[in-house]
């Protein structure tokens, strides 16, 4: 673990040093908190399963999150890849894995993250952002607040939210 | 109409806010070309040919004379003069600055108006009947669930990035006066069998480069399931909808390769399992919505019949502009916004200053776009009509040929927007000017052309009586024809006659058009009954002659 890996990344609405390592960076899990691609735990399951870490696995835009269903006792963390910023799926796969699958873990929006895609991220379930490179985790925090109000409920509600619906 | 309530309001302030600080961004370098387009799309904002266009919702095409007034004093103000109604019931200014946009804004959200959501790839303006809550043969009013529709889709946090953009529809008759079976989801309206409201469902219709006529996937869904029956729709479309390619993302594209009965299928299953704790509208909820659109304070007034003794030109205006109306004693009145000589769906701001007095005097204060580029008036007594309409013809907008062929959609094409190949505005002309006698026009009744300046048919041309397709030939402007299409009720695409005519030659070929079929229809027949009775080889035969003169044209 160099300086250079020193990231920061915005969790809970606060900017703070990550303590998690990518398998790239940390191949032995030493850090003792390793991210996965999906494809490596999928193939290393068992071993991965029994190791005395926490773990983490990063899924892609076409990975269907219901599949996760079995792993999710297992897993502390999920980050999700957002490639470009018209990527949508993301918001699905953090709904479904918050509401559906019951998932309490970290949701992470990993690749092109930036300040104007971060409050509909925050609604869909997701705490923490890896921003793009270049991106002062500082300067977007003010994105969390843009609304107050809501006209849908979501997976994480607001102060104002309309009230059609039957509960 | 809807008012806005607190959470409304704070909403469409903090989306001013939102976007001022999103353009500040992108003035002072800090935000790429790349990473504000999404974000002025979905604030309307389009740039241009020439200039920005700036295009605002106009929620199922329902206004009051206060917005109105607004958008005029905008376009005064910020823009040349003048605004331009669309197909989806919304108006565009076609030259704003991009730095005055945030202020544009502010003034329109204060008379509770946005441009939230009517571009970029997520759920559009939803639109409906025109004829909405005032027609006699209406199941239920189909504006109260559009607001429902339009509130849950605005800044939905999961379905703002969408593979492309969504279009709803919602009507209420079993007429279709709202093109919905070319919409990415048709709502129509209906009772079950003991009587309780609900939703036909429709998925998958759609113009552009593929067009489809949309496929029935639920024949009866109650109303309270209607959101959590659209999540459903709306996640498998987030997650399957093809972002790889532009001209595959709708959901049309989805549910073609699918099939529209796998689809069905996939989401009968998924929301078997989200219904239970999904969102489920409360019917007092609904109710309380249904309250906004309670009909106004009509007088009990006897029907009259308002052209006795009156001009020619009163009663052609009277038979043409204007409907039967469900309470006695009142008439729905149609605006023509096609006046010869005038780009169709254009309005000055002189004029929608006029309109907004005359709604107020006349029409309760509320005035309707249609998504066939007219205003209505739509509670009008019988008594104020003959008024009325000198008041309309001196603004110009007494042109008495609603549903004739002169009132024809029109977009706004080369003139303006840069995804065309073709200007439209000129061949609309081209035919009012070719089609200026009413007589004549009032003897081929009822015939819709719709044209587009390019593939994605924001003209809708594939359903038009008589479609134009402006295409683009070497750097010359030519126009593909096509008969047969229909965005009623008895929806259907139009079949393309043969190769492409020159832009001089539009008019002359709708002229051999309607020729034929003045020559084969039958009593009481329209354009578009007898082409689906003959089909189109004889209308072929009179445009292109013999199949020499058809390759003459091809070779051109």
């Amino acid at each position: 673990m160099g300086r250079e890996t020193m990231r920061e990344i915005i969790r809970r609405r606060e900017v703070i040093i990550d303590d998690w390592r990518t398998i790239d960076e940390d191949p032995k899990g030493e850090s003792g908190q390793v991210i996965l691609p999906l494809t490596r735990w999928h193939a290393e399951r068992d071993r991965w399963w029994s190791w005395n870490g926490r773990i983490g696995v990063r899924i892609n835009p076409a990975d269907r999150v219901e599949l996760l269903r079995a792993d999710l006792a297992r897993l502390a963390l999920i980050a999700i890849e957002f490639p470009t910023p018209s990527e949508g799926r993301g918001y699905s796969q953090a709904r479904v894995l918050r509401d559906r699958l019951g998932f309490t873990g970290e949701i992470r929006a990993v690749g092109h993250v930036k300040r104007d895609q971060i409050f509909f991220m925050a609604r869909c379930g997701i705490d923490a952002f890896e921003l793009a490179q270049g991106v002062n985790p500082q300067s977007v925090l003010a994105a969390f607040d843009d609304f107050d109000v809501a006209y849908q409920p979501s997976t994480v509600p607001l102060k104002g939210q309309r009230g059609f619906y039957a509960t | 109409m809807y008012r806005y309530d607190v959470i409304d309001q704070a909403l469409v302030d903090e989306r001013v806010a939102q976007f001022r600080d999103q353009t500040r961004r992108f003035l002072a370098g800090a935000l790429s070309e790349d990473e504000f387009k999404p974000l002025r799309l979905r604030n309307g904002l389009y740039i241009q040919r020439f200039a920005p266009m700036l295009r605002i919702a106009i929620p199922y095409g329902l206004l009051s004379a206060r917005q109105m007034r607004t958008l005029a004093d905008i376009a005064r103000r910020y823009d040349r003069g003048f605004g331009h109604f669309t197909t989806r019931q919304n108006l565009q200014f076609n030259w704003p600055r991009l730095e005055d946009v945030p202020d544009i804004l502010a003034e329109l959200a204060q008379v509770q108006m946005h441009a939230m959501q009517t571009s970029g790839n997520c759920v559009r303006n939803i639109t409906a009947d025109h004829l909405a809550g005032v027609t006699p043969d209406e199941i239920d009013d189909p504006r109260p669930y559009c607001e429902i529709v339009r509130q849950w889709s605005t800044l939905h946090p999961e379905f703002s990035y969408l593979p492309r953009k969504f279009k709803i529809a919602v009507t209420g008759t079993p007429a279709d006066r709202a093109a919905s079976q070319v919409h990415d989801i048709g709502l129509h309206l209906k009772r079950n069998a003991v009587g309780e409201l609900g939703f036909e469902v429709l998925v998958g219709g759609g113009l552009g480069r593929t067009p489809i006529i949309g496929h029935v996937i639920r024949e009866f869904l109650p109303r309270e399931d209607l959101l959590s029956y659209l999540d459903v729709i709306l996640r498998i479309y987030n997650e399957l909808g093809r972002r790889d390619n532009l001209n595959k993302a709708r959901i049309k594209i989805l549910v073609k390769s699918l099939g529209p009965a796998e689809f069905a299928r996939r989401v009968e299953e998924e929301w078997a399992q989200v219904r239970k704790h999904g969102l489920a509208l409360d019917v007092r909820e609904i109710e309380r919505m249904r309250a906004f659109f309670t009909p106004p304070a009509y007088e009990p007034l006897e029907n009259h019949d308002a052209t006795v003794g009156r001009e020619p030109a009163f009663k052609a205006w009277h038979r043409y502009n204007t409907r039967a109306h469900k309470v006695s004693g009142y008439r729905v009145v149609f605006l023509s916004l096609k006046a010869h000589g005038e780009a169709p769906g254009d309005l000055t701001a002189a004029q929608m200053d006029g309109v907004a007095d005359l709604a107020e005097r006349y029409s309760f204060g509320l005035l309707r776009a249609s998504h066939d580029q007219n205003l209505l008036l739509a509670d009008v007594r019988q008594l104020d009509l003959y008024e009325l309409w000198h008041a309309l013809v001196a603004l110009g907008l007494a042109t008495p040929n609603i549903g004739t062929l002169t009132d024809m959609i029109c977009c706004p094409g080369l003139d303006f927007c840069s995804l065309a190949n073709a200007t439209s505005i000129p061949v609309a002309k081209q035919i009012q000017r070719h089609f200026s006698d009413l007589d004549y026009l009032y003897d081929l009744g009822e015939i819709q052309i719709k044209m587009s300046g390019c593939m994605n048919a924001c003209g809708h041309h594939h359903v038009g009586h008589i479609g134009i397709l402006g295409v683009d030939k070497h750097g010359e402007e030519w126009y593909q024809i096509t008969i047969g299409g229909s965005a009623s009720d008895d929806a259907s695409l139009g079949e393309v006659i043969g190769p492409s005519v020159p832009q001089s030659a539009v008019a002359d070929t709708i002229q051999k058009l309607v020729d034929v079929y003045v020559e084969q229809r039958r009593e009481e027949e329209r354009f578009i009954d007898t082409v689906r009775r003959i089909g189109v080889e004889p209308f072929q035969d009179r445009v292109y002659g013999t199949r020499n003169d058809a390759r003459n044209y091809s070779a051109a």
